[in-house]
């Protein structure tokens, strides 16, 4: 390119001040989460990890992670199988009747949670699976298929479909083909998949607010009530954790992905 | 919602042609997803439709509610209302870092992708919560500006359309700044430059060749922002407050505390036909396929 103009400058500050309205509010919450006041704002004297240690000393909170984790790992478990046979599938197969199943199976990411949230509320409702672990994570397991699909079928489209002939051709079984051959072949879209199922249902509100009352209250739920009613900054350290967790996966996530090359 | 740093990935692969002869077990792998998604999504979504032509009695009686009822009509115009601006102000920033990333070194757009990314992905929850601290009435704008005596009362930065605006459009950006960015890294650079060849100063050739050859990227990326933004339920209730009712929340009041099920339903399935037909209208102008990386 030739030699930056005042233009080209320009542009590219008022795309970088665009970045930092992205990042910079996210930010506020550190220093909130270290106040020494007690309600939510900057910290005066000094700082303080008073909130840390109400959080994790908490019986609320931590039941709350302690349910959104169980019922993240469990929906990420039923995608991931569902999500990663069915991309396989349509690699495989590849007709074009497979293709529309597969455009099908990206719904969850169009239509709108609050339509679905409605729908099976009333499901549960009808089969009494209202406030239940299962009712949680069949809800969440179906609505994270497509990010397993997509990151699956990102994986196999770098895969050489020749030797899964070749394995067949040798004499391998479906199974042993699947086992040997094409699953460490895709082995980091798989974890990719995981990885974005997991924060899915790790972060839903919307369906939660619907399906649960008592018995399941997750973390999403318990910070919408903190917003709604008491705001204080324990939540500003429930906000920290989280942004350290989202960090931590996707630095996971990226670190796999150079690994592969893609 | 969807992710379109995965989307935006799965647009790279290459289309791959090629048939072999036995598909025969494999179709069995698509088995359990589709028998889920059919049980537990499309089924329960089936049923939002038939709820809203048979409660509370058979018939198009909720529909009729969209010509006679000023609360709904109310309703849907304050959600096109919010996600007009939200689309127009997303675009217009998206496209500002969009540029900047096709013109950056690979080293400053790896930084750039990452502040666009990280947001992306961190809880909705967390992002409202960090932008109820800033907004509220006492929260850190609000005692800044006192403090350095420029305002005397606390300016109302939320429950109020600024505050629903402010947060969606950070919600939305990365979802704009991708379609956009991928498009833009589609322009052949030397068009630009012959336009500068033969005699055009930098802003024409930005506004007579870049711009019109961005134009796919631009509708493109404004129609997904819309319709994200047309069903969005977590950021506009929490900065929204009870006050202004976009119609996702609206939807959750009449299921949640009114109990009527009828004009719920019948908002959802109104809801997802605008979703529908948009999406139907995107796949006219950009590949679809491409979009959401069909191998």
């Amino acid at each position: 390119m030739e030699r930056l103009s005042s233009g080209m400058a320009l542009t590219k500050s008022l795309g970088w001040a665009v970045v930092m309205f992205l990042v910079l509010p996210i930010t506020v919450v550190v220093p909130v989460s270290l106040t020494d006041q007690r309600f939510l704002s900057l910290p005066r004297a000094h700082l303080s990890l008073q909130y840390y240690v109400r959080l994790f000393t908490s019986e609320a909170w931590l039941s709350a992670i302690g349910q959104s984790f169980v019922i993240a790992v469990a929906a990420t478990t039923l995608a991931l199988v569902a999500g990663t046979l069915a991309a396989i599938g349509c690699w495989r197969i590849s007709s074009r009747a497979s293709g529309v199943l597969r455009m099908l199976m990206l719904a969850p990411l169009i239509v709108p949670t609050i339509v679905y949230a409605l729908g099976i509320y009333r499901l549960w409702i009808t089969l009494g699976m209202l406030d239940s672990y299962t009712g949680v994570i069949l809800a969440h397991g179906v609505t994270a298929i497509p990010y397993v699909v997509i990151t699956v079928s990102t994986s196999l489209a770098n895969f050489d479909p020749r030797l899964e002939q070749a394995a067949r051709n040798l004499g391998a079984t479906v199974g042993q083909t699947l086992g040997r051959v094409i699953l460490p072949n895709i082995l980091p879209g798989i974890v990719s998949g995981a990885i974005f199922a997991f924060i899915h249902s790790w972060d839903e509100l919307v369906m939660v607010l619907f399906i649960t009352s008592r018995n399941i209250f997750t973390l999403p739920r318990r910070i919408w009530d903190g917003i709604n009613e008491n705001i204080d900054p324990t939540m500003a350290a429930v906000a920290v954790v989280l942004i350290l967790l989202t960090v931590v996966l996707l630095a996971l996530e990226s670190a796999l992905r150079g690994r592969r090359g893609a | 919602m969807a992710s379109l740093s995965v989307l935006g990935r799965a647009a790279e692969v290459p289309r791959r042609r090629g048939r072999f002869a036995s598909g025969g077990i494999y179709w069995l792998f698509l088995a359990p997803a589709s028998l889920l998604l059919a049980a537990f999504y499309f089924y329960p979504l089936l049923g939002v439709l038939w709820i809203s032509i048979t409660e509370p009695k058979p018939g198009l009686g909720n529909y009729a509610l969209l010509w006679s009822s000023p609360a709904v009509q109310h309703v849907f115009a304050t959600t096109a209302r919010i996600c007009a601006l939200t689309t127009a102000i997303t675009i217009l920033l998206g496209y500002a870092v969009a540029y900047a990333l096709v013109h950056l070194s690979p080293r400053g757009q790896r930084w750039m992708f990452l502040g666009v990314l990280l947001p992306l992905w961190i809880s909705v929850l967390a992002r409202a919560f960090a932008w109820v601290t800033l907004l509220r009435s006492e929260g850190l704008i609000n005692e800044a500006l006192l403090s350095l005596g420029l305002i005397h009362e606390p300016l109302h930065l939320m429950w109020n359309v600024l505050g629903i605006t402010i947060g969606m459009v950070h919600y939305m950006l990365p979802y704009a700044i991708l379609p956009l960015y991928a498009n833009m890294r589609g322009i052949d650079a030397r068009l630009v430059a012959a336009a500068r060849g033969l005699g055009a100063t930098r802003l024409q050739a930005f506004l007579r060749v870049f711009l019109p050859l961005s134009l796919p990227g631009i509708v493109g990326a404004g129609i997904l922002v819309f319709i994200f933004s047309l069903g969005f339920f977590v950021t506009p209730a929490i900065l929204g407050g009870n006050r202004i009712l976009m119609i996702a929340q609206y939807i959750s009041i009449q299921i949640l505390e009114v109990l009527r099920w009828g004009l719920g339903a019948m908002m959802a399935t109104v809801l997802m036909a605008i979703v529908l037909a948009l999406i139907a209208l995107l796949a006219r102008l950009v590949d679809l396929r491409r979009l959401f990386g069909a191998g």
